[in-house]
């Protein structure tokens, strides 16, 4: 075997194993949208459409009661007062329901909060449809203001009968004022909006 | 510079010496320098993450904080897992290929002998970065050796030097794993058919594979985390529409082919010791090669089993668990095929004979806790445990540690030209492998009844089996200076050794005079 020729293969065998490891690279961005679609498809992981459901009053089935229980959360502990009016409340799937969460900035300073929703199980995530919500944006709060902000939603009347308790939870996230001028709130919608 | 000391020495005279001082070391190209390297760094950087683990056995030794800032003892648990993987079991695992893949397979030294060089001294750069976040002020990476966002994202000056090295050794691992291939594939002397390599070239052959196609998985994880913190995207981060969770996909995606990257190759050193010192070849030789090749398969589908508790659907949680106590098949297979191999064979105890033996019982036991901790249910229970740490040091200290360490006192006399102190071998053994299981096995009882891992404090209900394991770990980690004593002794003098070495060792190294000449095989020998 002369010199050359097994220079020509390693050079043929080195590119390819590059190439390999730049694929990988990318595979592992790739994992990222693929994440996403499987949640989507399987409704996995309790995330929730970010936009708006349409509402159309249909067959309602009033033998059935769903308990609904709603759960606040502000995350890394911020000085954020944020509640619901109420922890539950029974409902007929396939009707209009609205509550509302108090919610005080109790901070000095005038700040954004990002409020995102889950649902559990994570199987009834596709069937609890939200019409209207605080979470579909940004949230911006002067210096200690309160104020209610409210969930419009009923639940698809195709919930599976397994379930008979479906938890909101929300989790509130202080973006701070100043602090991330660039935010654009288009594509952090964009990028849930996929789910 | 490096091509003509390169060159220099390119004669036909098998003879002829290395070149001398420092700018050898640092321009070498040569296969077997490298490999010297290599182990060296990984010896230094074992003691380096051993004095972490004696900081953290010491805040163990009874309950309460005692000794070190809470903060410096989550900085601790993160770095020596970080320095005991990245820095000595992988370098010296690419040591081991550097020295013997080319004088196994006939070739007369590596594919990319520059690139070896480089790949070598990217290391010691990643580590400076690494490690000098311990003096900075805010301290060292504190959020564990996984990485998990939004922890990590906390950490203060520390976060991006931990990604830049991160990065800096993945390359260089990815560098070295390319070079592996390359040398395998390309260099085998005539006749040296990939079902006649020695199952040591098998078992990286595969773990360069499984390097090439994780390495850069991590590279992106730990880049996303980078971009999450510096550049306003939200892959990982809630309010702006991501998810931390999907970080724990990407990082098990890579870390489950990681830990299969840190055994395969021990696995490979302990099937070339068994044979020699049974005096009969390795019992089932293809099978062992298809169940390498299984277990590199099947590490990619099992990642989700790190991630039990994180909420996974019922569907998700049975292919995890179904899937990883599959990985225990080809696993087994490989143990029976050892057992086999020892069976009737005359058997003689010498030093690397007993780490191998030690590595057959103390990983199966590694293994069986892992098949425990596969049971989703149960694992409920053990995650995040003491379970684990004793579940992952079973087959990371006794599993690869113990193969690296009869590596090479299977091949120090080929090294060096040398025997090693048979006495003191047998001594650091026996010392070694008692106070391991000091160490290590009360962390199983600790575990089942409830200690979490990475807390530097713990109920007193815990504090026996603690002070215990703490006594086994003084033990172990001093012992350890016994080994280097060792490596000295023998580099420096001792009885000679004849080129054959063990009298039942098969393969082409053992065909080359002790110690081998600083290059060999410049004309392919012939295989039958
Ligand atoms: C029969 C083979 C094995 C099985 C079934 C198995 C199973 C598991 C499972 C289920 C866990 C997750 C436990 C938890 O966090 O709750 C785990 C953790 C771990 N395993 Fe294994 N394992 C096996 C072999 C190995 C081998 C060969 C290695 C490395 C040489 C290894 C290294 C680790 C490490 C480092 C962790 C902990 C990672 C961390 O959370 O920091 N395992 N193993
Ligand atoms: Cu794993």
């Amino acid at each position: 075997m002369s010199d050359e020729t097994t220079s020509k293969r390693h050079t043929s065998l080195v590119t390819k194993l590059v190439l390999v490891t730049f694929g990988m690279f990318g595979f592992g961005f790739a994992l990222v949208p693929l994440y996403d679609v499987i949640c989507d498809i399987t409704g996995l992981n309790g995330v929730v459409d970010l936009q708006a459901a349409d509402y159309e009053r249909g067959e309602v089935d009033p033998d059935r009661k769903i308990t609904v229980e709603f759960v606040a959360t502000v995350n890394d502990n911020r000085p954020w007062d944020f509640k619901p009016e109420v922890r539950r409340m029974e409902v007929t799937p396939g009707e209009l329901y609205t509550v509302t969460f108090e919610t005080t900035n109790t901070q000095d300073e005038d700040t954004v909060s990002q409020i995102v929703p889950s649902v559990a199980p994570g199987r009834a995530a596709r069937d609890f449809r939200k019409t209207e919500c605080f979470c579909f944006t940004e949230q911006p709060f002067e210096a200690g203001e309160n104020r209610d902000m409210s969930v419009t939603f009923f639940i698809d009347p195709r919930l599976d009968d397994r379930t008979n308790t479906v938890t909101l939870s929300y989790t509130l996230f202080d973006l701070g004022a100043g602090d991330d001028p660039d935010f654009d709130p288009e594509d952090a919608q964009l990028h849930a909006g996929s789910r | 510079m490096s091509s003509t000391t390169h060159e220099a020495h390119h004669g036909h005279d098998d003879h002829h010496h290395a070149p001398y001082g420092i700018t050898r070391w640092l321009f070498t190209t040569n296969h077997k320098d490298l490999g010297v390297l290599y182990m060296t760094f990984g010896l230094l950087m074992f003691f380096i993450g051993g004095a972490m683990a004696m900081v953290i056995r010491a805040e163990l030794f009874q309950p309460g904080y005692n000794l070190v800032d809470p903060y410096f003892f989550n900085q601790m648990t993160t770095m020596h897992a970080l320095v005991m993987i990245f820095g000595a079991v992988m370098p010296a695992l690419t040591g081991l290929a550097n020295w013997l893949v080319p004088v196994q397979i006939g070739a007369p030294d590596m594919a990319l002998p520059r690139v070896n060089n480089w790949a070598f001294w990217l290391l010691p750069a990643g580590f400076v970065l690494l490690l000098a976040t311990l003096f900075m002020p805010g301290g060292g990476p504190a959020a564990g050796w996984t990485m998990y966002p939004p922890l990590v994202l906390q950490l203060g000056d520390a976060f991006p030097f931990l990604i830049f090295a991160v990065h800096i050794l993945g390359i260089s691992s990815i560098m070295g794993s390319i070079n592996i291939v390359a040398t395998i594939l390309n260099m085998r002397a005539p006749g040296m058919t990939l079902m006649k390599m020695p199952l040591f070239v098998w078992t990286w052959l595969i773990t360069g594979f499984l390097m090439i196609a994780v390495m850069p998985v991590l590279a992106g994880a730990v880049t996303m985390l980078l971009t999450d913190q510096y550049f306003g995207t939200s892959f990982f981060d809630a309010a702006g529409g991501g998810d931390p969770v999907m970080f724990q996909h990407i990082f098990w995606f890579f870390g489950h082919p990681e830990v299969y990257i840190l055994i395969l190759p021990a696995f490979g050193i302990v099937s070339a010791i068994l044979p020699t010192f049974s005096r009969k070849p390795l019992f089932g030789y293809s099978s062992m090669v298809y169940a390498t090749a299984a277990i590199a398969f099947l590490s990619f589908i099992v990642w989700a089993h790190h991630m039990f508790t994180v909420g996974l659907p019922l569907a998700g949680q049975l292919f995890f668990m179904f899937a990883t106590m599959l990985v225990a098949v080809p696993t087994g297979v490989k143990i029976f095929n050892w057992m086999a191999t020892m069976w009737r064979g005359s058997m003689s105890f010498e030093t690397p004979m007993l780490f191998a033996i030690a590595f057959v019982i103390l990983f199966t036991v590694g293994g069986l806790s892992g098949v425990m901790l596969a049971l989703a249910p149960v694992d409920l229970q053990y995650h995040d445990t003491y379970f684990v740490v004793a579940h992952f040091h079973y087959v990371l200290v006794t599993g690869t540690v113990f193969a690296i360490m009869a590596g090479v006192y299977y091949w120090l006399p080929k090294w060096t030209g040398h025997m090693y102190d048979e006495r003191l071998g047998k001594w650091h053994f026996w010392v070694s492998t008692i106070s391991v299981n000091v160490l290590f096995f009360p962390q199983h009882f600790l575990g089942l009844a409830g200690m979490p891992r990475r807390i530097p404090d713990y109920a007193l209900q815990f504090a026996e089996f603690n002070m215990i394991s703490s006594i086994g770990g003084f033990v172990f980690g001093f012992s350890q200076l016994l080994f280097v004593w060792i490596i000295i002794k023998c580099v420096r003098g001792g009885e000679k050794a004849s080129d054959q070495v063990w009298d039942g060792a098969q393969g082409l190294e053992w065909t080359l005079p002790s110690p081998a000449p600083y290059h060999s095989f410049e004309t392919p020998p012939v295989v039958r």
